[in-house]
């Protein structure tokens, strides 16, 4: 096997076209990871909120995380067997990859939103129930943003694991770029095997690269601290960090009147 | 006015309120440790009360009750004659100040959002709640420019002008502040404290003021309350009086040393007649201070005003910044009996200068022309004509 090959692989028309042609492929592996992700987000958010902003409960989240260690594989085959004689369609294989697969986002997405609303300031918080913040909006206008960066993280290292491992549903006969890999070892096609892993792994660091511009976008500048360095390299152009700060500057003592 | 009618906190029941006020308070979590024991007291309309006292005498406790983030036992707190107990706690919330000692200031929101937040609470339009928070964060000693940088960047004194904007930002009849000034250094701590009593002059709030530095609650409170261990009232009253008539040798050790010379502070300087003073301005020639005739000279600036003593042995060419002796204080002319009698005490010359209010040098006073005024004060107060907390300021 040589590059030439992998190349001569990617470039034979066939590949491009057809129920097994890469773009079908693709969009089936993608429908899988979406799919996944959104079922999962609706299962983190509200707990993950729930457990972060009431503090109760927090045992769910270690639980969660002690989940990952069940293989995927096994479990998914676990799942078919027990899932499969009772559905009459191609959903008595995507039910069960799905499940197995949300089972796996669900810890990190769940520790991120968790981790990130237990890191807001207690004074920030503090300061918004006192200035009387109901509950909800102390979790949506507060808690919320200042736990995006580490939510966003969570997301990232879900979406990472989901797309490499939604490969697996290729072996209960589902499609997605899995199926390179299940065929290619069946009939001894190395190429095919190496050419459908370089896929996942391109479609795995193109999601993460948008995640990741998602993150810069959406998470506050003043939590990021992107603005803090754009602003002091702008004052110090303009000469205003190195002027003292009249607000702040002590007055000399022979200028004070100390009245008390 | 916020009213405590018999109001006890005791830890370990039910709703213990916060976690934070319990572990500030319930000392490790003692099943009914009392925090706050049958609290009585009166924070007057306009005026700022202090709760002052050691760790775990319930002065934080006592403060987090009026606004409900802690729920009392027993008794009632009413604000403005309405029970705090019987409205939406949101509502009531939104209609008082809230500052803490780290601010607490929201690190994803700029400047003026945070300033923007109770008045959004409460439905004021997006554009005449910016205006009005761009006027406080002036109102506050900051710099517009300011608004739009997020807390981040900030230094810990800016951070607390913000959360006072933000507190003042609905323009609430009352004001709770939780140590707002412990968390900067003492220099920043002097301009807050001397900034807040500038504001309080012109906005005149109810106010209830927590801190642990008894310093801080002679300088501020209109009235002082001084709680022991375990949430008694040992003390209530116009610092002066604290300082002057300790009720009890707790209240006389929390209130310190140099009681005597500190309630000076609270007695205005009278009418004393000054000495005129020969001045040489900065920039004069060797010859003119020495035609002084006096080992300390008296340098000022152009407008008049004090900068310094220069000793005339020391001068050589001419009087610059650099040879000025920078240990004395000047006194003003309303200032207060503390500040001549420091003046004069911390003068190189052993005469204290005494400046007007247009910061003009008036004249000199030694130390031993301010102590006959200080004398005839006494006889004055113990005969009972002079009124007690004769504020100066």
């Amino acid at each position: 096997m040589s590059p030439a090959t992998i190349w001569a692989w990617f470039t034979d028309p066939a590949q491009w076209s057809g129920a097994d042609g890469i773009p079908n492929r693709l969009a089936e592996h993608l429908a899988y990871t979406a799919i996944t992700l959104v079922i999962g987000l609706l299962i983190a958010i509200p707990l993950g909120a729930w457990v972060g902003h009431t503090g109760r409960l927090r045992w769910l989240v270690t639980g969660a995380n002690a989940m990952r260690a069940v293989p995927s594989l096994g479990l998914l085959f676990a799942v078919s067997m027990f899932v499969g004689p009772l559905i009459q369609s191609d959903l008595a294989f995507v039910i069960p990859s799905i499940v197995v697969l949300v089972l796996l986002a669900v810890p990190p997405l769940l520790s991120g939103i968790y981790a990130g609303i237990e890191s807001v300031d207690p004074a920030a918080r503090d300061a918004a129930r006192g200035m009387g913040m109901t509950g909800w909006q102390v979790l949506t206008r507060v808690e919320l943003p200042c736990a995006l960066p580490l939510s966003l993280s969570g997301l990232r290292s879900a979406t990472l694991q989901v797309i490499a491992t939604a490969t697996i549903a290729a072996s209960v006969s589902l499609g997605g770029l899995g199926r390179y890999l299940i065929d290619g070892l069946a009939s001894r096609d190395y190429v095919q095997m190496v050419c459908g892993s370089i896929l996942v792994a391109v479609l795995a660091l193109v999601a993460d690269l948008l995640l990741a511009a998602l993150e810069r976008y959406a998470v506050s500048p003043g939590i990021s601290g992107r603005s803090v360095g754009v602003a002091r390299s702008r004052s110090s152009r303009t000469g205003e960090a190195s002027r003292p700060d009249p607000v702040e500057a002590p007055r000399s003592i022979s200028t004070a009147s100390p009245t008390t | 006015m916020i009213r405590f009618e018999g109001v006890t906190k005791r830890y370990g029941d039910a709703d213990s309120g916060s976690a934070d006020g319990g572990s500030r308070a319930g000392g490790g979590g003692d099943q009914g440790a009392v925090a706050v024991d049958n609290l009585t007291l009166e924070a007057p309309t306009g005026q700022i009360t202090v709760l002052v006292g050691p760790s775990g005498c319930g002065k934080t406790t006592t403060l987090r009750m009026v606004n409900r983030m802690i729920t009392p036992t027993s008794g009632t707190i009413s604000v403005n004659g309405r029970d705090t107990a019987s409205m939406d706690v949101a509502e009531l919330r939104r209609g008082m100040g809230y500052v803490i000692q780290h601010a607490g200031l929201f690190p994803h929101r700029t400047v003026v959002d945070n300033v923007m937040t109770v008045p959004r609470l409460l439905g004021v339009d997006k554009r005449q709640a910016r205006a009005r928070a761009m006027e406080l964060i002036e109102r506050v000693g900051l710099d517009p420019a300011m608004a739009r940088r997020y807390p981040a960047q900030l230094s810990g004194g800016q951070q607390q002008r913000v959360g006072v904007a933000r507190a003042l930002a609905a323009d609430p009849p009352v004001m709770l502040m939780d140590e707002p000034f412990s968390a900067v250094d003492p220099v920043v701590r002097e301009q807050l404290q001397n900034e807040f009593l500038r504001l309080q002059s012109e906005l005149g709030k109810t106010i209830l003021f927590v801190t642990h530095d008894i310093d801080e609650a002679v300088k501020l409170g209109d009235q002082v309350a001084v709680l022991r261990v375990g949430g008694v009232l040992a003390q209530l009253a116009p610092p002066a009086t604290l300082l002057a008539d300790p009720v009890d040798d707790f209240v006389a050790g929390f209130v310190g040393r140099d009681r005597g010379y500190r309630a000076l502070s609270f007695a205005a300087a009278p009418e004393l007649s000054l000495t005129d003073e020969p001045t040489v301005r900065l920039g004069a020639t060797a010859e003119q201070v020495r035609a002084v005739g006096s080992p300390w000279v008296l340098a000022v600036g152009d407008a008049g005003e004090p900068v310094g003593w220069v000793r005339a042995a020391a001068v050589d060419h001419e009087v610059t910044r650099d040879l000025l002796h920078r240990g004395g204080t000047v006194a003003s002319t309303s200032g207060s009996l503390r500040a001549l009698l420091d003046a004069a005490l911390s003068s190189p010359s052993g005469r204290g200068v005494v400046a007007g209010d247009d910061g003009r040098l008036v004249g000199t006073i030694t130390a031993a022309e301010v102590v006959p005024a200080i004398e005839a004060r006494r006889t004055a107060t113990t005969a009972g004509e002079v009124p007690e907390g004769a504020s100066t300021r």
